[in-house]
């Protein structure tokens, strides 16, 4: 089957939308591509963190005194050598940032949250001398009860983590301190009047477990301090500037002392958004007066990095005989990790996204319990509010005995449709996915026994915001493209080709490179889908502003007004017909460049709007092994709308990964924690991630719906793809089995459990 | 600490090196010898980014220590290529896009590049669990497949 | 006249229930300066950790967005996808 693209709109597009050999591709099949561990400094020492091996306790004393003393230790550093942040919320977020929570994670101060909290971090001479030194940092502890299930951690009786913490949005306001951050909610419509409507109703309790994002590349910075105060931290991250934000919050110096070179990055998916060895790393250079080199170990980033919450979801769902959804309800309830920010509220606005119903309500939890502070994955929250909403959705298909897709397409939320967040959607192409995965031969194919096929659908809204790009024409005519986003997927491909459609040149003149923070201006971070999206705008205007100058400079030459100058195929056309004028090269204004007015660049920063939200529509045909409880996707479709792909392989490849890691949610991965609260399957080997042999092709299907707020129609495609497959699976084994799965992972113990109490 | 003389075979050429009883090959390879491509992604052997072929056999580097390489050939993934000529592996990597990040490639060029030396037609079945030992999060390992295949195909036509 | 259309909540907590406004501005500095004068509970809750919604598109730090005759306006949380997105106070 393989991949497939189908065209909403035409456009006559000469680089965008072919598929050209990656410009940092050699370096990355041939080893050479650095990555954040990769660096070394002269005199560069290893740093090691000390960590919690309790998942609550208060932290009576540090003496660091044993280890300072070990021959080769030059730094031991602790929550002493940062500054002690108020609890202000001083910028914004979908969950504020309170970068007193970020600090207090980074390194603990009073009391530890997790097993796996860092306490202390020493840098030494050699790595076995800092993993001594870390031995004999002495950590007086007072072992607290703790809590690990959200569930638990909102009862009454629950064991509290923050004394200060007071749940926000309720009415009065609480005069007791607990688990419960925060509550928010949505409202449209009337849904007491709704449910009177309806003909049937579907409510449902599900489930999902915590699951980490599984990058292969643990967090790994590099950092130096020189005696002027300025920082500089080579590290993987997604965003350098949000690296140099953070750090400069957490060690109390400017922004402008730290700069951040970003190292390529081994997989993020939201998980490196934030900071964790970036600012100890700084404070062991500056105490030290040495480079410094932390690197997390795998069962560091298991223990101490964030992973998505555990959610409890109850959904339920009005419909009309003829499947025509008139009420909805959601409450979700989200494990914040150790300290608040879960994306529940993210879920609540997302779950009925695609949906045209007219009353409707999200009741969102934030809860914190004794594991490691949650962090952004892949359109974050929405994954668990979809696999409510799409299952409740397949029960109600059941129950009428409706074509699943079909119940999906007569209720299609499309321009027009009132959010239940609250605003109505511009052009999107949701409708265009689900008609296409109902053309699609995956949908009639056969089914044999035991085995059983899975639709579901999902909504992310993607992100615009400031980005910054600068276009340099070379004085041979190549040019170079200077971004300051991370390439976590192929981006930097896509630049290029971006730029060399406007400026009507070969892609393989075009030169991608991703700026440090002291190279390029502002950018917001690599996330939320963005890139090609808010950062391809900028190369775009960028390109644009540079070919103004191309024929600003090509009048000049031919002593013309600029205005009968036209740029097309990469030459400057004069529309002056008085005499003949052979049209001008790129290459050969370039050249003359210094003589016409000195070198040709354009540099531009935006703060980008207009982003479309996507929608995907993903397939799915699983066997299930009745004696063993083990399920085998067989095949596998997912179906997007990506507004345009401008290189298109890369777009396959976000659709393929996104919908791998569902499978991998909804299999198999889960943090197993212990009666002490720690955490038992901190490795690669149980905590199980999808390998090659567990995965079929998975083939995909690029809708384009173009994106009027985008030059050459892009939406953000990278997140989408982790929405549907949570439920496109487990409808899967649903009707495979017989039995509504609730509960996520189904994993064989589980389901081989239900299959055996069902007498099967 | 007790460092142990080692002499190896490394990428074709003669390397020796100090090196601790419990250092790893991968180690040694990255701190010692300035090879970085071969990646740690776990230390434990499950993912398979440390990848090189020991003898001729396909280890992870993590699980090998420094000292077992004495007097033995050890490939890693700079010396897939020919100089500068890329290993037919490497060429489809890139025309096919079975790459994202970048980090676990060289583990599979490795790995693939082991499973084509002994068997130059793999089904894809063959291939899936040839490489279950190596981890990937971005690309759902379907175009990786895909290019290990299609390598397959260009390396028996061109044989 | 431009209409905002608050959330049942942000409604009980500044506007006491009132889930739709008409404000006559030119652009979203005005709209608030407007707001602020009837509500500045309202301008206040929304200052930070909130994006909004001019018409269906979606502006995560905006200030001089114009707003049309006939727009419609609404807050909702910051959306990430990664950190949170930064709006500055001020």
């Amino acid at each position: 089957m393989g991949n497939e693209k189908l065209h909403l709109d035409t456009h006559q597009f000469k680089v965008v939308g072919t598929r050209p050999v990656r410009p940092d591709g050699v370096d990355k099949v041939t080893g050479r591509a650095a990555f954040g561990a990769d660096f070394t400094l002269p005199g560069m020492l290893c740093g090691q963190v000390v960590r919690s091996p309790h998942a609550h306790a208060r932290i009576r004393g540090i003496d660091t005194s044993a280890a300072l003393a070990l021959p080769g230790v030059r730094a031991v550093v602790t929550a002493a050598d940062l500054p002690d942040l108020p609890s202000e919320v001083s910028t914004g977020g979908e969950s504020p940032i309170n970068f007193r929570y970020v600090s207090l994670n980074v390194i603990a101060r009073d009391k530890v949250l997790y097993e796996g909290h860092a306490v202390a971090a020493v840098a030494a001479t050699s790595p076995a001398i800092a993993a001594a030194a870390a031995a004999l940092v002495e950590v007086d502890y007072e072992v607290l009860p703790h809590v690990i299930d959200v569930l638990d951690a909102m009862r009454e009786d629950a064991p509290v983590l923050h004394e200060d913490l007071y749940t926000s949005g309720v009415e009065p306001k609480p005069a007791q301190a607990s688990n419960v951050a925060a509550r928010t909610g949505f409202t449209l419509g009337d849904t007491a009047q709704g449910f009177a409507e309806a003909d049937i109703v579907v409510e449902r309790e599900y489930s999902t477990a915590a699951v980490h994002q599984g990058y292969i590349e643990p967090h790994a910075a590099v950092a130096s301090y020189a005696a002027d105060g300025m920082a500089t931290i080579w590290c993987s991250s997604q965003g350098q500037f949000m690296v140099r934000e953070f750090c400069a919050k957490l060690l109390g110096m400017d922004v402008g002392n730290i700069r951040v070179i970003p190292a390529e990055i081994g997989g993020g998916f939201g998980g490196k958004t934030t900071v964790y060895l970036e600012p100890l790393a700084v404070a062991l250079a500056r105490k030290s007066g040495r480079p410094v080199k932390l690197v997390m170990t795998r069962g560091e980033v298991f223990r101490a990095t964030g992973p998505t919450s555990g959610s409890h979801v109850r959904v339920k769902i009005g419909a009309k005989k003829d499947g025509t959804l008139v009420a909805g309800e959601m409450v979700l309830k989200y494990q914040a990790g150790a300290f608040p920010g879960s994306p529940a509220t993210l879920g609540g606005m997302t779950g009925f996204a695609p949906y045209d119903i007219p009353h409707a309500t999200a009741e969102c939890w934030d809860v914190v319990s004794n594991r490691p502070k949650c962090a952004a994955y892949r359109a974050p929250g929405a994954p668990m509010a979809a696999f409510g909403v799409e299952s409740a959705l397949d029960e109600l298909a059941q129950l009428l005995g409706m074509d699943p897709i079909e119940l999906r397409l007569k209720n299609a939320a499309k321009e027009g449709t009132r959010t239940l967040y609250g605003p109505k959607f511009l052009r999107i192409g949701y409708a265009e996915t689900l008609a296409a995965a109902h053309a699609h031969p995956h949908w009639s194919a056969p089914l044999g026994p035991n085995q059983g096929r899975g639709v579901a659908s999902g909504f992310w809204f993607n992100i615009g915001g400031p980005s910054s790009a600068a276009v340099h024409v070379n004085e041979d005519g190549t040019v170079e493209v200077v971004t300051g986003n991370p390439d976590i997927g192929g981006s930097r491909a896509s630049m290029a080709m971006m730029a060399a459609e406007v400026l009507g040149i070969e892609v393989g003149k075009v030169r991608p490179m991703i700026g440090d923070t002291g190279q390029i201006a502002y950018s917001f971070l690599t996330g939320g889908s963005r890139v090609t999206f808010a950062t391809g705008k900028a190369v775009i205007e960028a390109s644009e502003a540079v070919v103004a100058q191309l024929r600003a400079r090509a009048a000049k030459l031919w002593k013309v007004e600029a205005g009968e100058v036209e740029w097309r195929d990469g030459h400057a056309h004069c529309t002056k017909t008085d005499e003949a004028r052979e049209p001008l090269s790129l290459r050969q204004i370039a050249h003359s460049a210094g003589k016409t007015g000195g070198p040709i660049s354009g540099a531009v920063s935006i703060n980008a709007a207009g982003a479309g939200p996507g929608f995907g529509t993903h397939l799915c045909d699983v066997e299930v092994d009745p004696e063993t409880g083990h399920v085998t996707v067989l095949r596998y479709t997912a179906i997007q709308d990506v507004g345009r792909a401008i290189h298109p392989a890369y777009v396959e490849g976000q659709l393929q990964g996104g919908a791998a890691q569902g499978i991998g949610w909804a299999l198999n991965e889960e943090y197993v924690y212990d009666a002490q609260g720690r955490l038992q399957n901190a490795g690669f080997l149980d905590y199980r991630m999808p390998v090659c042999s567990d995965l079929p092709m998975i083939d995909t299907v690029l809708v384009e719906v173009p994106n009027p707020g985008h030059p050459f129609g892009v939406r953000g495609v990278g997140e989408v793809p982790i929405v549907p497959p949570l439920a496109a699976v487990a409808n899967a084994v649903s009707r495979a089995v017989g039995l509504r799965q609730t509960q996520l992972p189904i994993s064989p113990p589980r389901l081989l459990a239900q299959l055996d109490s069902k007498g099967r | 600490m007790n460092k142990h003389h080692v002499t190896a075979t490394v990428n074709g050429e003669p390397v020796e090196y100090l090196c601790e009883t419990e250092a790893t090959l991968l180690d040694v390879l990255r701190d010692r010898l300035g090879l970085t491509g071969s990646k740690e992604g776990c230390g434990t052997g499950d993912c398979g980014a440390c990848s090189v072929l020991l003898d001729g056999r396909l280890v992870c580097s993590c699980l090998v220590l420094g000292v077992e390489a004495e007097g033995r050939q050890v490939t890693t993934i700079e010396g897939v290529a020919n100089g500068g000529e890329l290993h037919p592996l490497q060429q489809q990597f890139l025309d096919d896009a079975a790459l994202q990040c970048g980090i676990c490639t060289p583990g599979f060029i490795v790995a693939a590049k082991a499973l084509l030396d002994h068997n130059p037609n793999p089904t894809e079945t063959e291939v899936r669990y040839w490489l279950a030992g190596n981890l990937c999060r971005c690309t759902g390992y379907d175009k990786i497949v895909r290019a290990v295949m299609n390598a397959a195909a260009k390396m028996r036509e061109e044989a | 006249m431009a209409t905002v259309v608050l959330q049942g909540d942000l409604a009980r907590r500044c506007t006491g229930g009132l889930t739709e406004l008409e404000v006559d501005a030119a652009d979203y500095r005005e709209l608030m300066s407007r707001l602020g004068e009837r509500y500045p509970a309202l301008v206040e809750a929304v200052r930070t950790h909130t994006a909004v919604a001019i018409d269906g598109e979606i502006f995560q730090d905006p200030l001089l967005e114009p707003i049309g005759p006939h727009s419609e306006v609404h807050f909702m949380p910051l959306i990430g996808g990664g950190a949170p997105p930064v709006r500055r106070l001020g």
